[in-house]
């Protein structure tokens, strides 16, 4: 096979890109667990039910997922909130492996309500602009992709902003750092749970818009979604937002030049590889702390 | 042989074991009595029973969750298929071909995540990792088919040939009865003895495990061998059972999760839960199946078993077969028969 160093510096760009929607998808998991430390095994599953939102809003009332954005990560917030304030919440003190079939169970009934609903076929949405592309110079970029991108950079500073600025933002920390401090100086730890749950399922729900500009969706993604999330968040360190921001890029670089260099069937296993060996030299992640 | 079933027996309830007894006469005779196509539904459910087994020593037993025992029966299966294939070699001959390779894949998993200290979530990732892996690579390996997938050669015979392990539903169904008793026994034997005790003081504490004294990694390792090493071992008769094998099917996560529904329902960590819980698992989706026949529900029978779960873990979290052994007046023994 022939390839040129330019081609490889195109499919980094594109790699770029595309893991800046992947770092928004981890971030929800991330935000979870480093506040409750509770393992969101349906994150993939969320992601799906999000993009199957985007396919129908679309066909319905022909909504740009750009746009519908707003009203699935709303969606998937309020889910989220009621999810973790009638079941999960009985499950932050329980031992890892009961929250997992917890999880587990969730992620099945979505994935399968899906299947039930949507049936097995790919869905996609047919953006007029989806064969349009930017040239900078040589470089031929297409505008999904720069779309679904700068969509995902701006979800994210505001994601830290929130956490950064914001009362709610800095209770929802502190409760993260000392749960029986956050309870003593009188915080509704509950509630801020739930608002954090939210919080993640919009954060995936946004991803999961974006994410239908770039690929077709199917139920059986869930379980890719899901192991994906978890690579990154793995490689960056769960619980730490700059890490799930830097795996999601890594993972997005290493698929497309995986894909570039051989075929891309053989895509993730780059993304394991990287994962296990992560896992042996840094447990904590490239931006954890160490436990 | 008094000793090993004092051992097996001794401090089990009278009324359990006459149970138990029942219910292993009703299993030896039931395919006299029930159509070809039960005897095919309970075999499947005796082979999710033993897998589950398996998989119980070690998250059950000594607390090691993994979420890819699919690595195992793919790597069984495979092995096994291959040598009978290529080699010509029986699958009485390949089970240990089997074995061997699923334990020291195991063996290396368990000794890559103990020996780094990787718990937890942690651990439960390494093991996805391997599984998909794997996945890939079979999904690459075109002398076994890579992703188009591997077949057995399936002949007309009119009689059974078990030492091929080529013939009908029901000389399987004794096969796995028999590896679900056995399995059964092997866990009692080794829950009743040291390396059992030592197991669950690692799986309550592991820190105060060490500290009395235990050398965890050494009883870890041995809990991950024996799981992957049994584990392959249903990968093999199930392989020759089905007579097909698919990459993107035996080594997938969904595969790894349905084996451990079954004892975590049942109830994780006791003995009779993988039994009980698969075979609750496979008679609802049977039903679900019927149920949903002709209507071209697809999922409706998977939403069903993610409620079950659901509600399982959110009222019995102990698993079913400890409240019903309550219930029965078999918990004498602290419950863990």
């Amino acid at each position: 096979m022939e390839f040129s160093a330019f081609d490889l510096f195109q499919s980094v760009v594109k790699g770029l890109l595309t893991g800046m929607v992947y770092s928004l998808m981890a971030l929800g998991l991330t935000v979870i667990f480093g506040v409750m430390r509770v393992v969101n095994f349906a994150h993939g599953e969320m992601m799906v039910v999000a993009m199957y939102l985007a396919v129908m809003a679309f066909a319905l009332i022909g909504l740009d997922p750009i746009v519908a954005l707003l009203p699935i990560a709303a969606i998937l917030f309020l889910f989220g909130y009621t999810l973790q304030r009638t079941v999960i919440n009985r499950f932050i003190n329980v031992p890892e492996h009961m929250q997992f079939i917890l999880m587990l169970a969730i992620a099945i009934i979505l994935v399968n309500a899906c299947l039930l609903l949507a049936g097995p076929d790919a869905q996609a949405v047919q953006l007029d602009y989806a064969l349009d592309s930017f040239e900078i110079g040589q470089l031929l970029i297409d505008k999904t992709r720069v779309y679904a991108a700068v969509g995902s950079l701006v979800i994210a500073v505001l994601l830290y902003l929130f956490f950064d600025r914001t009362r709610t933002g800095k209770a929802i920390r502190a409760a993260a750092d000392n749960h029986a401090g956050a309870l003593v100086v009188g915080l509704d730890v509950n509630r801020l749970y739930a608002i954090t749950f939210g919080i993640g399922a919009a954060c995936v729900g946004a991803a999961g818009a974006l994410t239908i500009m770039l690929v077709q969706v199917q139920p059986f993604l869930a379980v890719e979604y899901t192991l994906l999330a978890f690579t990154i968040v793995i490689i960056g360190g769960l619980g730490s937002l700059r890490g799930a921001i830097a795996g999601g890029l890594l993972i997005g670089v290493s698929e497309a030049v995986a894909g570039f260099l051989l075929e891309p069937s053989l895509k993730s296993v780059f993304s394991f590889g990287l994962l296990i060996l992560v896992l042996l030299i840094r447990p904590q992640g490239l931006f954890g702390r160490a436990a | 042989m008094a000793a090993i079933l004092d051992r097996l027996f001794g401090d089990v309830p009278r009324r359990a074991l006459a149970g138990l007894g029942v219910l292993a006469l009703i299993l030896l005779v039931a395919p006299f009595f029930v159509s070809q196509f039960v005897v095919t539904v309970m075999l499947l459910a005796f082979y999710f029973a033993y897998v589950g087994q398996a998989w119980n020593i070690m998250m059950g037993f000594a607390g090691q969750l993994s979420l890819g025992h699919s690595l195992y029966i793919g790597l069984g299966a495979y092995a096994a298929a291959a040598l009978y294939m290529k080699a010509g070699i029986g699958p009485w001959a390949g089970v240990f071909v089997s074995i061997a390779l699923a334990m020291a894949v195991g063996g290396i998993i368990g000794y890559l995540g103990f020996r780094f200290a990787i718990t937890g979530v942690y651990f439960a990732l390494l093991t996805i990792a391997f599984a998909e892996f794997f996945r890939i690579l079979f999904d690459h390996i075109d002398w076994l088919g890579a992703s188009a997938g591997y077949y057995l050669k399936v002949e007309n015979r009119q009689e059974n040939d078990p030492f091929n392990l080529r013939g009908s539903p029901l000389m399987f169904y004794y096969i796995m009865l028999a590896l679900v008793a056995l399995a059964f026994g092997l866990c009692r034997w080794l829950l009743t003895g040291r390396l059992g005790h030592y197991w669950l003081a690692i799986r309550e504490d592991p820190e105060a495990a060490q500290a009395t004294g235990i050398n965890i990694f050494r009883y870890k390792m041995i809990a991950v061998l024996l799981s992957s090493g049994m584990t392959a071992l249903g990968g093999v008769f199930i392989a020759f059972y089905n007579n097909n094998l698919y990459p993107e099917q035996i080594f997938s996560m969904g595969r790894s999760i349905e084996l451990l529904l079954g004892p975590i329902i049942g109830g994780l960590g006791t003995l009779f839960g993988p039994i009980l819980g698969s075979a609750l698992l496979v008679v609802v989706g049977e039903i679900m199946t019927d149920l949903t026949e002709g209507t071209h529900l697809a999922g409706l029978k998977q939403i069903f078993y993610g409620l079950v779960v659901l509600l399982i873990v959110l009222f019995l979290p102990g698993g079913v077969w400890p409240w019903l052994a309550r219930l029965c007046g078999f918990d004498r023994d602290r419950g863990d028969k």
